[in-house]
């Protein structure tokens, strides 16, 4: 059956290459052809039957809390002059984040492919955590790379996955953050491919990674359409959601895709400023390159070494962004802004008081946009931001830092 | 026919083997880069594979990933290579082969690239991570301003699809011998002799082996079945190992080994060469 809401275009894409319009592909060394010829074949054989669904759906119920609550945020709505703001609250979920959706259906398709060992990269560390999870659910070996600079910022999630037993380690290149343990994770898997199943945590990466990891988050999307529709008896105006590689925005969007009257937002990092140059917002600043296997819009320089990035939040804090999203943004269906640690920071606070929920820095940032000026909804409006993880992970940091109150 | 073609066809008269050294530009400097080169074209170099710094060089190992980050620190950028390349004497006619990752060519597009690898007189390109699906474009361009894109085969790649690769290929087949980055190795891959000699059935181009050849004793062991053998690592490690001394000094000693490793063997029978290869 046709799920609703979707589209030929959305269903028909990626393309046989793996590519969504001009982005996407599959540019990696040779060594990882055949793997990911495996992993795509298995893909569509295993995830796609029927016993793997229910197995699936059934985890994702009884494990990991799903279907997740779509809650009417009174206040913040209220606050923002009379709109109607729903949070998908994505950050009650088993480890606290969107990330368990794809980590749990990955890993058993990597069980039922033969893998015993899972390798991954983690930013914020809630892929990480998130991996680390699903393997010790199922016996499986497990190693997270991971930024040194991100281990210093989200050092309960370190904790975390060591006491889940994977192994955690420390990336010390580059800019230490999500490039650089993407880096690692792929090396380790160039080495170790017959054991090894590498769990990308994002629509990135090559074919099929971009694809499968967006119909694992599309559940967020196919709830979010069935709830709005029970609560307000119609569609959202308007779905906004963080992007960092953008796994929970194409997760909660592609249901939508097909709705023309459903404006979808994503929200990028502005990290110290789009002037200070220290940012993540490729749509403003990128070019189209490739990294980490796919072509999409990279922050590189002249010369086509990739930029360095900054964002308070390790989540978005990446040089380069999902395809998908580059190919809708082009034909004009996801629009894109930007938000500033400050602004992030503030937004971080204000859903904390008004609704007593912590959000994770990541998805404070789809928060805020609806604070500034460029996102503000109209009176009436209804809109359904994506609460795709929990703040936890963030207030040591923030505490330490002397960020958790006004100054 | 090229300089590459006319390499691998004087070596197989006489049953020899290429020795090919991998060099990262720019590490440390530019300046010294020039004279590491010099010194592996006077150690009788066949071929010279010259790496193009990445920030983020998948396909490679901590040694050459940190020669590359010295380089960029130092602020070497591809246009200044090029302009590098294109002013230097050369010391030797061996070919040279450049070894770039695919986002700097993307950036500065494909024909702009080829125009300045032709000026500055390169004679191949070996670009990592471009697989044969994603590297029509480039290869159409490379054929039309004469300049071989060597194609790179792997321990796992099924058989059909190696023929097509090499088929593909230009100058010569690089045959990657160990899965994972490059590296320096304690052993070669026990697979390694049958894997290569199946391809050469395969192929009527030469046939090259490297990653993880870091020892004279595996080169010989690579050569006695490949038509060439790429040493990395264990050169550039031998750099950083002499940055305060004479790395120059060093590196050329380090390669007249290699070479003498590979040199002719009177009871090795012919390869390649003996199966009639036309000019291409």
């Amino acid at each position: 059956m046709k799920p609703p809401g979707t589209t030929r275009t959305s269903r028909t894409l990626p393309d046989v290459a793996g590519y969504f319009g001009a982005y996407g592909g599959r540019f990696v060394p040779e060594t990882l052809i055949a793997p990911l010829e495996a992993f795509e074949r298995a893909y569509r054989r295993i995830a796609r039957s029927g016993p793997f669904r229910a197995r699936l759906t059934s985890l994702l119920e009884d494990y990991c809390g799903r279907p997740t609550p779509l809650f009417f945020a009174s206040r913040l709505s209220r606050h923002l002059g009379g709109c109607r703001v729903f949070l998908k609250r994505e950050d009650l979920l088993h480890t606290g984040a969107h990330k368990i959706n794809n980590a749990l259906g990955q890993a058993l398709v990597a069980q039922r492919m033969g893998k015993t060992r899972i390798v991954a990269e983690t930013g914020a560390g809630q892929h990480g955590l998130a991996t680390a999870t699903a393997s010790a659910m199922l016996g499986l070996e497990c190693r997270i790379f991971m930024g040194t600079e991100d281990m210093r910022r989200q050092a309960l999630n370190v904790s975390k996955m060591r006491l889940l037993g994977a192994e955690v380690v420390g990336v010390d290149t580059g800019s230490r953050t999500l490039k650089d343990a993407i880096n690692e994770a792929i090396r380790d898997w160039l080495a170790n491919v017959d054991s090894t199943h590498y769990l990308l945590g994002s629509v990135l990466g090559p074919h099929p990674y971009p694809m499968v990891v967006r119909d694992f988050q599309s559940v967020i999307g196919r709830e979010a359409r069935v709830q709005i529709r029970r609560a307000q008896g119609r569609l959202p105006d308007r779905i906004v959601a963080c992007v960092g590689g953008g796994s929970n925005a194409m997760g909660i969007f592609f249901a939508f895709l097909g709705d023309r009257a459903v404006r979808l937002e994503g929200v990028e990092a502005a990290g110290q400023g789009l002037a200070s140059g220290h940012h993540a917002a490729r749509f403003v600043s990128g070019e189209e390159g490739v990294l980490h296997g796919t072509r999409s819009l990279v922050l590189q320089t002249p010369d086509g070494q990739i930029g360095q990035t900054h964002s308070i939040a390790p989540g978005l804090d990446y040089a380069a962004v999902g395809p998908e999203h580059v190919f809708y943004q082009h034909q004009g269906r996801i629009a894109f802004a930007s938000v500033d640690d400050g602004e992030a920071l503030a937004a971080f606070r204000l859903l904390t008081r008004l609704e007593g929920i912590i959000p994770a820095l990541e998805s404070a940032h789809a928060v805020a946009h609806l604070l500034n000026d460029r996102g503000r909804p109209a009176r009436g409006e209804v809109v359904i931001v994506n609460l795709s993880g929990r703040g936890d992970k963030d207030v040591p940091t923030l505490a330490e830092a002397g960020n958790l109150h006004p100054s | 026919m090229n300089r590459i073609d006319a390499t691998f066809r004087t070596l197989g008269q006489t049953g020899a083997r290429a020795f090919i050294p991998f060099l990262p530009l720019g590490f440390p400097t530019l300046e010294t880069s020039g004279m590491l080169l010099d010194a592996l074209e006077r150690a009788g170099s066949d071929l010279v594979e010259l790496g193009v710094p990445f920030s983020d060089s998948l396909a490679d190992g901590p040694v050459i990933q940190s020669a590359y980050h010295t380089a960029l620190a130092a602020g070497v950028t591809v246009s200044r290579l090029f302009d590098f390349l294109e002013a230097r004497q050369r010391r030797s006619d061996a070919p040279l082969v450049l070894m770039c990752c695919y986002n700097l060519i993307h950036r500065m597009g494909i024909d702009r690239f080829l125009a300045l690898c032709a000026r500055a007189g390169l004679d191949g390109v070996l670009v990592p991570d471009l697989p044969i699906e994603e590297s029509g474009p480039l290869r159409s361009a490379a054929r039309g301003a004469a300049l071989a894109l060597v194609n790179l085969v792997a321990p796992n790649t099924p058989v059909g699809r190696a023929r097509r690769i090499a088929r593909a290929s230009a100058g010569f087949v690089y045959y990657v011998s160990r899965r994972g980055t490059t590296g320096v190795r304690e052993s070669l891959d026990p697979g390694l002799e049958a894997a290569v000699r199946d391809l050469k059935t395969h192929s009527r181009l030469p046939v090259v082996v490297g990653f993880g050849i870091s020892t004279p004793d595996q080169a010989a062991a690579v050569a006695a079945v490949a038509d060439g053998v790429v040493v990395g690592s264990a050169i550039v490690r031998s750099i950083q190992a002499h940055l305060d001394a004479d790395p120059v000094a060093s590196t050329e000693a380090l390669a007249r080994r290699f070479k003498e490793a590979v040199r002719p063997d009177p009871a090795r029978p012919f390869t390649h060469s003996s199966r009639g290869r036309g000019d291409r």
